[in-house]
């Protein structure tokens, strides 16, 4: 039971570090190669919160808040830079994080930081992130109907036509990087707590990708086919015993092969298939 | 309402726009034209904020804009532009003028988040859309539809905003003759309706027969600026546009 737990609770971990990503990527069109360093800021945030004492909740907050603040300030150079250069200062952001954090003592370099408190049972982990998880996909599809996901839509597809219609763009992206990375940044809190031990390798570059590769499996822009997306690459490795080790090949893989067959992801496969949008 | 004073602005060594100096009373319609290179398109950038100037200002209603961004001038003074044809080809024409129309309510990225509602801001764009004649075409991406339209959907975009002053650049080119008359009428509707027009476009006979006044430029600089037929009676203007013993298309310049 404990394993069928553990395995629900990372997908909606998953769940919740893909939507974010869409939410920056797939509403507002802003490439981020470097999301796990959000995951990962989360998660020693309340890592540290917690061992100082603070309660579960608040650590959980401090995580979401730590992420979601630095998450604005790489925003700024959303606005500055588009496209390639968005994806290389995000790569950049990633790095960053993980080399200041493998040199600091006080974070444990490259040990992690151990003994987290943890306040509640497996149950109570999944059902956290469970509802952590259905919360972002409810809010992720109300913005997708509001004022909102025309105003990201907008500034996907065209920045200068949506400046001249008065949106403001800057205001916007920094939004999107704001919601998304503290999202991550609160499942990073739930992580941290739940394994009671981080490791600054646990939110590397090839992380970050893999959450890119949920996105863009389950279709960039499309709120449960990145849900599903997500659910499915958290399941294969645990599935087939053989994708485990060879895990990295397998996602590459299997982006590769969506690419080819459907490049709208498993939303655009629903598309085709039914004639109909997936939200 | 519209004004700037000494406004120049140079790519590399070539002086695009060199201390031109222009006002546009509220109401007018004034077309803005001039051979190719002459700095047209650049001065309605630089009026429009899409570009900043090198030196000079740019004043809007006794305001001096010349450093305000784009998004705050197309929302202040519904100042706002036209290039090339920029739709959001991923969306139908309708959602083009929806998001304009909604730009109230796009104002703020948090107050966006609490408003679904779009009923208005599409009722809206379809009677834009049917104003300017492409209703028929309201659900159709903005990818699949011909240049004729999309021509169209800018200017119902910007209509969306409802502006007080319109900066159309070349808005008949690549239309067909019947096309370009009839969105000329128009925008000739537009300005009886009150909305201040400036207008860049190659098309002489369409913007001859409806702007009340033209502004030539060459070279950068302002060569003539008065009534179409004066204007156009110019020996210095034609041969501008002619040059020296040449032949050429006036209708293309």
């Amino acid at each position: 039971m404990d394993y069928y737990l553990s395995v629900a609770t990372f997908a909606a971990l998953n769940v919740i570090l893909a939507v974010g990503l869409n939410l920056i990527s797939g509403f507002c069109g802003q490439v981020s190669l470097g999301h796990a360093a959000f995951y990962g800021l989360g998660a020693y945030a309340a890592a540290l919160c917690a061992i100082a004492g603070l309660p579960f909740g608040l650590s959980l907050l401090a995580g979401g808040l730590a992420a979601g603040a630095c998450g604005a300030v790489v925003a700024f150079a959303a606005v500055r830079v588009r496209e390639d250069f968005l994806a290389i200062v995000t790569m950049g952001v990633g790095f960053l994080f993980l080399g200041a954090v493998r040199k600091q003592s006080w974070l444990g370099a490259e040990m992690g930081i151990a003994n987290i408190p943890s306040p509640l049972d497996r149950w109570g982990y999944a059902a956290l992130a469970t509802g952590a998880a259905l919360g972002l996909v409810l809010l992720s599809l109300h913005v997708r109907r509001s004022w909102m996901g025309r105003a990201f839509d907008a500034v996907a597809q065209d920045e200068d036509a949506a400046r001249s219609i008065g949106i403001d763009v800057a205001g916007y992206k920094i939004t999107a990087f704001l919601l998304g990375t503290a999202a991550a940044g609160l499942a990073g809190g739930i992580y941290a707590h739940l394994t009671q031990l981080i490791v600054p390798d646990a939110f590397n570059f090839i992380e970050s990708i893999s959450i890119l590769a949920m996105v863009a499996i389950g279709g960039l822009g499309s709120t449960l086919g990145v849900v599903a997306g997500a659910v499915l690459l958290t399941l294969m490795p645990e599935l087939f015993r053989v994708v485990n080790e060879y895990k990295l090949l397998a996602y590459g893989g299997l982006l590769l092969f969506v690419m080819r067959v459907s490049p709208g992801g498993l939303a655009g496969l629903v598309r085709r298939l039914t004639g109909r949008e997936l939200p | 309402m519209l004004a700037c004073i000494d406004l120049s602005l140079a790519f590399g060594g070539v002086r695009a726009v060199a201390g031109v100096s222009l006002g546009v009373g509220r109401g007018e319609l004034i077309g803005l034209i001039g051979p190719n290179g002459a700095g047209k398109t650049t001065l309605l950038r630089l009026l429009a904020g899409t570009l900043r100037p090198d030196s000079g200002t740019v004043w809007y209603d006794a305001r001096d804009v010349t450093r305000l961004p784009l998004h705050r001038r197309a929302r202040l003074g519904r100042v706002l532009t036209h290039q090339v044809v920029r739709p959001f080809g991923k969306m139908t024409l309708a959602e083009n003028v929806m998001v304009a129309a909604g730009s109230r309510t796009t104002r703020y990225p948090w107050r966006a988040l609490l408003s679904v509602d779009g009923r208005r801001a599409r009722a809206r764009a379809l009677e834009l859309l049917e104003r300017l004649g492409i209703a028929d075409a309201a659900d159709k991406l903005a990818i699949e539809v011909p240049l004729g339209y999309l021509k169209r959907l800018q200017v119902a975009r910007a209509l969306a905003l409802e502006p007080q002053l319109l900066m159309l650049d070349e808005p008949l080119a690549g239309l067909n003759f019947t096309e370009a008359a009839r969105l000329a009428d128009e925008i000739a509707a537009l300005n009886a309706d009150g909305i201040t027009i400036v207008l860049v476009e190659h098309n002489l006979g369409e913007v001859t027969r409806i702007a009340r006044r033209l502004a030539v430029l060459e070279n950068g600089t302002l060569l003539a600026d008065g009534p179409p037929r004066d204007v156009m009676a110019r020996s210095d203007v034609r041969e501008a546009y002619l040059g020296t013993g040449q032949r050429g298309s006036v209708g293309r310049a």
